[in-house]
């Protein structure tokens, strides 16, 4: 498979514009709006079978579909850039590295979907990709690619760059909107979906970098070709990014469905020190645990359900036997706690009081009523909250109860940690 | 550019003058270092929104910051990738070596540390953002020299 999404990402410069279309960039868009018409590029993206590359894994072409059936105008296109989820950095080098693929991707998208106007929500720990994205923006104006009269046609359309400020949450597609629109990132009860009332009520498509990155190779090896690149049912290249206990950490892109201990032995060469595995988090730490039994996961949307997991972000987090994972897990509800909006109290109250029972655990001073109370806390969380924040920490501390209740118990009965590295 | 001068042109990006808001917010930032009270009643003048709202927004982002910042603002990751691979004990360190304790200024004004949530560089853990830049594969040995740089 050719490395399309992390074609430039070892190099030490970002791909300006000639080189990009040296190596045959912006083909795709010329070939869109020469040879397509709005709903056939729509056609086309629902015939490829791309989902959503930012976690929840929607169809795309589905979304683009309820967007372009609503008559409001204009309709705004978003990309979502904020990717916080921690263990991910699948976008970073795309943004830093490929920005035209990105500008060509939405330029695509917005020519299927009559937008004029874009926004990239970039996360604000990525300054440096701020300074590369707009430089980019203003190269592909310069040779037409963006602004008015796009390619000497009767088409328009502009990307401004829109710096987040630290909130995780706005990576949810409605307190993104939210935080675009100047106010506290916090999320909207859906319906109505962005895709009929989004940023300042108009129809708004939101889409991760990623899934952007994806069109320009849709559109230019067509529809059937793409979807016949790894699983049947969510297709085309995904980019890995593993971190942890592996001998080589990193990006991998590799088509979806590859399975977990192929990435984990044949392309990160195994664990440190040839240690055993002890859990994996398969796509960012809001996704439950993988254990060692089950390695043999295809990684993709529809499969790791089954597995009892969630493919996220494709944020590989490897741990091994010397990994205390009460310690791993009381640092992730942390983060669940701090990054809570306090829009609901199951979550708001709820990651305090789990982060507060895994600190006492971590420290040795834990009760068995302790992992009592931790369940309920979890169980009285899920499903009770308006965004999928909540959902994910409960259902991670559940996870980690399930299979790590003995090392649990163990913290609590000898004020230590059981893991070789303790 | 004076600040009304910047704001006057973030205006434009955007079809409401609240969604200026947080670009508006940055560009305070960067004029007096830290949102001042001063700071948050300029922007709601340029942009013409109430004071409070500007200051519930600022409130609510953790990288606009509440009181005045050294010269050169380090954000550490702790984050699970980085607590991995040592970040924890990179903390200590820099409490001991330089005096420079989470969320707080050394004394000449030089660094402020601030303890960051997942920053996007995982694989080469631990990392940090001094200012606009990244730094990756951290260890004690390093982080010095790449501290001297910033004087």
């Amino acid at each position: 498979m050719e490395t399309v999404l992390l074609k430039y990402a070892d190099k030490k410069e970002p791909a300006w514009i000639d080189e990009y279309v040296k190596d045959g960039g912006y083909k795709s868009l010329v070939k869109t709006v020469e040879e397509l018409t709005p709903r056939d590029v729509i056609d086309e993206v629902k015939a490829s079978g791309l989902r959503g590359r930012g976690g929840a894994g929607f169809p795309t072409g589905m979304k683009w579909m309820f967007a372009s059936q609503d008559p409001k105008f204009p309709k705004y296109l978003v990309c979502n850039a904020d990717e916080g989820e921690p263990g991910t950095f699948k976008d970073r080098p795309i943004l830093e590295k490929n920005p035209h693929l990105l500008i060509e991707g939405m330029t695509i998208a917005a020519y299927a979907l009559q937008s004029v106007m874009g926004y990239i929500y970039l996360r604000g720990e990525y300054p440096g990709a701020r300074h590369i994205l707009e430089k980019a923006i203003a190269e592909a104006h310069e040779k037409g690619f963006l602004g008015k009269d796009i390619l000497g046609r009767k088409f328009r359309f502009d990307i401004k760059v829109h710096m987040g400020a630290g909130a995780y949450i706005c990576g949810e597609e409605t307190a993104l909107i939210e935080s675009l629109e100047g106010k506290r990132g916090q999320p909207r009860i859906k319906p109505p979906f962005p895709v009929n009332s989004g940023a300042w009520a108009k129809p708004t498509i939101v889409n991760n970098v990623e899934t952007f990155a994806n069109l320009p190779y849709i559109i230019g090896i067509g529809a059937k070709a793409y979807a016949a690149i790894g699983s049947a049912d969510c297709p085309g290249p995904k980019i890995f990014g593993v971190s942890g206990r592996v001998n080589r950490p990193g990006l991998y892109e590799l088509p979806m469905g590859v399975t977990l201990k192929e990435i984990i032995y044949e392309h990160c060469g195994g664990i440190k020190d040839g240690r055993p595995i002890k859990a994996v988090i398969p796509g960012g730490i809001s996704t439950p645990l993988i254990m060692p039994d089950k390695l043999d996961c295809p990684m993709d949307f529809t499969s790791l359900p089954k597995y009892g997991s969630l493919l996220g972000s494709g944020a590989v987090m490897v741990f091994d036997d010397t990994v205390c994972m009460v310690k791993v897990y009381e640092r992730a509800i942390k983060f669940f706690e701090h990054e809570s909006c306090g829009k609901c109290t199951p979550c708001r109250e709820g990651n305090g009081w789990m982060r507060n029972i895994l600190s006492r655990i971590e420290k040795g001073k834990g009760t068995m009523k302790d992992l009592e109370t931790l369940k309920s806390v979890a169980g009285n969380i899920v499903g009770k909250t308006f965004c999928p924040l909540g959902d994910g920490s409960a259902s991670v501390v559940l996870s980690l109860i399930k299979n790590f209740e003995s090392e649990i118990v163990y913290h609590i009965k000898h004020g230590k940690c059981l893991s070789a590295g303790a | 550019m004076t600040l009304k001068e910047r704001i006057t042109e973030i205006k434009k990006n955007y079809p409401s003058l609240q969604s200026a808001i947080l670009p508006s917010l940055y560009a305070a930032q960067e004029v007096y270092g830290w949102l001042s009270r001063e700071a948050m009643r300029e922007v709601s003048e340029h942009t013409g929104v109430p004071p409070a709202e500007i200051k519930g927004v600022a409130t609510y982002y953790a990288m606009y910051r509440n009181k005045p910042m050294g010269r050169h603002v380090i954000q550490l990751c702790t984050n699970i990738a980085c607590m991995l691979m040592g970040a924890e004990t990179l903390v200590e360190f820099l409490a001991n070596k330089y005096g420079l304790a989470p969320g707080k200024t050394t004394e000449d004004g030089r660094f402020t540390l601030i303890i960051m949530e997942c920053i996007g560089a995982c694989a080469t853990a631990p990392a940090m953002l001094v200012n606009e830049d990244f730094h990756e594969n951290l260890t004690r040995e390093n982080i010095v020299e790449i501290m001297e740089r910033y004087k």
